[in-house]
């Protein structure tokens, strides 16, 4: 029987020990005088019955689906003829994919020589035997799980405790999975980062001002040499950020400011989810406004002044990123401005402060973890922004503070670096990684910089 | 501003049943009749003058048409049931009620024969001379000296830092917490005890140099000790400050207060000396607030 086909009658046959347990929990608490005689309440003998029914099952399956292959691998591998077993891992896979192409008969039989058809026939018998075991293990394991906790229905023993305990356990594995996946993340590019390492050395990764990532294919292409120096990607990274963040700090911190404490309620309550709808509108969308209509703006507004200005700029890519992050800063501004207890703002006015300096000498400073908080948030996506960043500014990798030329970000040259394809062995590609760490790095390092500044000079209400 | 003061929505949303549960327990002749307060709610030397005040939270009616004066250096205590909207009046005072969008005050209100409601009227001077302690403690999560010196720097009441060191000194001397806090004036107020940081509020009100001080239930969040300090400085503040205290607790009232008025479901019921007032209530709702029956 398929997995696909095995995974619902599993859970039907948990549904079905739910009922029986619930039923028979009430059975047995009538003649003691109702569930109050019980230690836990039907429903959590039910629930019990139903995920002794479900989770060893499910294991059972999930441990056989994985090791299924390898096992079968082995087996196939093994029934050879001695002196045709494979002696590299290369060769083993080479003689499996033929033996299973002539399993599926992909591969006529008779091109391959003899051993190989066998082999053939022998991998069909397990596959054949193996989903059948499979689904016999599993329902069994099912059925003696669900029967178990049948058994377990009395009146002594406490279900909840049980129930609990196995909650917690799959809230624990839930929350587990998501640092796991976190940590494996970071491992693989960490290995692929030294990989990197070990073609182009570090100080020239760091400190070099020329990327021009194109390597050779062949040896006798011009251009073998690839430059590998991340400045200019990051000066154009902190370029476009810090255009993006000085539009939207003060846009979105002014109009949090106005929406907290000046607004009315009729205005807020409509003004407030506009606002949000701007982090809702797809970046390839910013992305051509900027590329279509403000970076040839710009372009003929810097000409108007005598300034030269490429078609592509920071400043066109900057501006409209910083309209995107507006709702970040004033959203969550928004709401912790909210949070100051409406005493603290008592207090300011009777002693006859006005609205704007209440604000000012009392909201703002004890609001202002939550609003550096909005702003790093802000922050990260700007660094983070690829799509503004391909279409208003370009893929140059130019070294300059000059607003009106164009540039690149770390994120747009991995984009591109691994966009299509590509070899993974190849310098070009491996540097991806090595960008990728770096960014991790960095805005690792500027959130605990940042927590270190707010905690210094937070003001706390309670 | 658009968070509502609970408590002050809570007066607003007033519950009619209690009227009807009042009108029933007690006969027919005790219905309040409006805009009519037995006693004497009016002053030789008003530093207050309030005629036919009305309240409106949207469409209730939370003070009906209430007249009282409020004495030069007298300390008056409002007492009541909750929600009889003594808070509510009190707060018509200095204003604080123009924060809550659905709140309209009708009627005169003038402090030292100019309007408070003029439309003209800076509101931030009329809180300067009218300075207000609340109910639950709310010191700025500043220093303590920051905290008193708040007010004199918003007003600019002081030229030279020296200027500000003795405001703030005289302050906490007079609020009585000088010699606890003289040696940690940098120290975060908020990590100060409830009845210090009362007491600090007072102190923060009174370095603006008020003239009156609005007091909302200033001890009920306080232990017995706090308490007994806090009407302590009452008393010696009664000689320069007009005080209008709020409270629920009528021992606090009889020692601390020249006058007391009774509130009762919007209306101002009675005013009188406070001795009268707890010895030979004129009126009998009155009489039965005080004795316990209700409240």
């Amino acid at each position: 029987m398929q997995t696909a086909n095995l995974l619902p009658l599993v859970l039907v046959l948990a549904v079905v020990a739910y009922g029986l347990a619930y039923m028979r929990s009430r059975a047995v608490a009538a003649p003691l005088g109702g569930i109050r005689n019980l230690k836990a309440l039907p429903f959590y003998y039910a629930a019990r019955a139903a995920l002794w029914c479900a989770i060893p099952a499910l294991i059972v399956l999930a441990a056989w689906a994985g090791f299924e292959g390898k096992v079968i691998q082995g087996i196939v591998i093994a029934s050879l003829p001695q002196d045709v077993w494979p002696e590299s891992a290369g060769e083993a896979s080479l003689i499996l994919s033929q033996i299973s192409n002539v399993a599926a008969g992909k591969l006529n039989p008779e091109f391959v020589p003899e051993h190989i058809v066998g082999a053939a026939s022998v991998l069909e018998t397990m596959d054949d035997q193996s989903e059948n075991f499979k689904a016999a293990l599993v329902l069994l394991v099912a059925v003696s799980g669900a029967a178990f906790a049948w058994t377990r229905v009395s009146p002594h023993i406490n279900a909840r405790i049980n129930v609990e305990t196995t909650l917690r356990r799959i809230f624990f594995v839930c929350a587990a999975l998501a640092v796991l996946t976190t940590a494996g993340i970071v491992f693989s590019v960490i290995l692929e980062t030294i990989r990197f390492f070990g073609r182009v050395p570090i100080s020239d990764f760091l400190f070099s001002t020329s990327w021009s990532p194109q390597t050779a294919l062949r040896a006798d292409q011009v251009g073998s040499e690839g430059a590998f120096g991340v400045i200019p990607l990051f000066t154009g990274t902190l370029l476009i950020s810090a255009i993006a963040l000085l539009v939207a700090v003060p846009v979105g911190l002014l109009s949090a400011i106005y929406l907290s404490e000046y607004a009315s309620r009729r205005v807020r309550s409509s003004a407030k989810p506009l606002l949000e709808m701007l982090a809702g509108i797809p970046t390839v969308v910013y992305g051509f406004f900027a590329a279509l209509t403000v970076a040839p703006f710009i372009r003929e507004l810097a000409e108007t002044v005598g300034l030269e200005a490429s078609s592509q700029s920071a400043l066109a890519a900057g501006l409209v990123m910083g309209i995107m992050i507006v709702p970040f800063v004033s959203s969550l501004s928004d709401d912790v401005i909210n949070a100051v207890p409406q005493s603290m703002r008592d207090g300011s006015l009777a002693l006859g402060a006005t609205q704007s300096e209440t604000m000012k000498k009392v909201i703002f400073p004890a609001a202002l973890p939550g609003i550096i908080g909005g702003i790093l948030l802000a922050a990260s996506r700007a660094i983070g922004e690829t799509m503004i960043v391909v279409m208003a500014a370009g893929l140059a990798a130019n070294l300059t503070a000059n607003p009106l030329e164009s540039v690149t970000t770390v994120t747009v040259q991995i984009a591109t670096l691994l966009v299509g394809d590509q070899e993974f062995d190849s310098a070009k590609t491996l540097s991806a990684f090595a960008l990728g760490m770096l960014l991790f790095i960095v805005t690792l390092l500027l959130n605990v910089v940042a927590l270190k500044i707010v905690r210094k000079y937070r003001e706390q209400y309670d | 501003m658009n968070t509502m003061n609970p408590t002050v929505t809570s007066e607003a949303a007033m519950p009619e049943e209690k009227i009807v549960s009042v009108k029933e327990e007690r006969p027919a002749e005790t219905v309040i009749e409006e805009g009519k307060t037995v006693g004497h709610p009016l002053s030789d030397d008003p530093k207050f003058k309030l005629r036919n005040v009305e309240v409106f939270y949207g469409e209730d009616r939370a003070i009906k048409n209430i007249s009282l004066d409020i004495g030069r250096n007298e300390v008056i205590a409002f007492i009541g049931p909750s929600g009889c909207g003594k808070s509510t009046f009190l707060r018509c005072l200095n204003r604080m009620n123009d924060s809550i969008d659905i709140c309209r005050v009708k009627g005169q209100l003038a402090i030292d024969d100019h309007d408070i409601y003029d439309p003209k009227r800076d509101v931030v001077e009329l809180r300067a001379r009218v300075g207000m302690v609340f109910q639950k403690p709310n010191p700025f999560p500043k220093s303590i000296y920051d905290n008193v010196a708040y007010g004199p720097r918003i007003h600019g009441l002081a030229n030279r830092k020296s200027d500000l060191d003795d405001i703030v000194e005289s302050s906490l001397r007079k609020a009585g917490l000088w010699d606890e806090a003289k040696d940690r004036l940098d120290a975060i107020a908020t990590g100060m005890s409830g009845g210090q940081q009362q007491r600090l509020c007072i102190a923060r009100a009174i370095a603006v140099s008020p003239e009156v001080i609005l007091m909302d239930e200033p001890c009920s969040a306080l232990d017995p000790i706090a308490t007994a300090k806090v009407e302590e400085l009452i008393a010696e503040m009664s000689e320069s400050y007009t005080i209008v205290i709020v409270t629920h607790s009528m021992q606090q009232a009889a020692r601390v207060s020249h006058r007391t008025a009774y509130f009762h479901l919007g209306h101002l019921v009675e005013v009188n000396e406070t001795d009268k007032v707890f010895t030979s209530p004129e009126h009998e709702l009155t009489e039965s607030y005080i004795t316990g029956r209700f409240g």
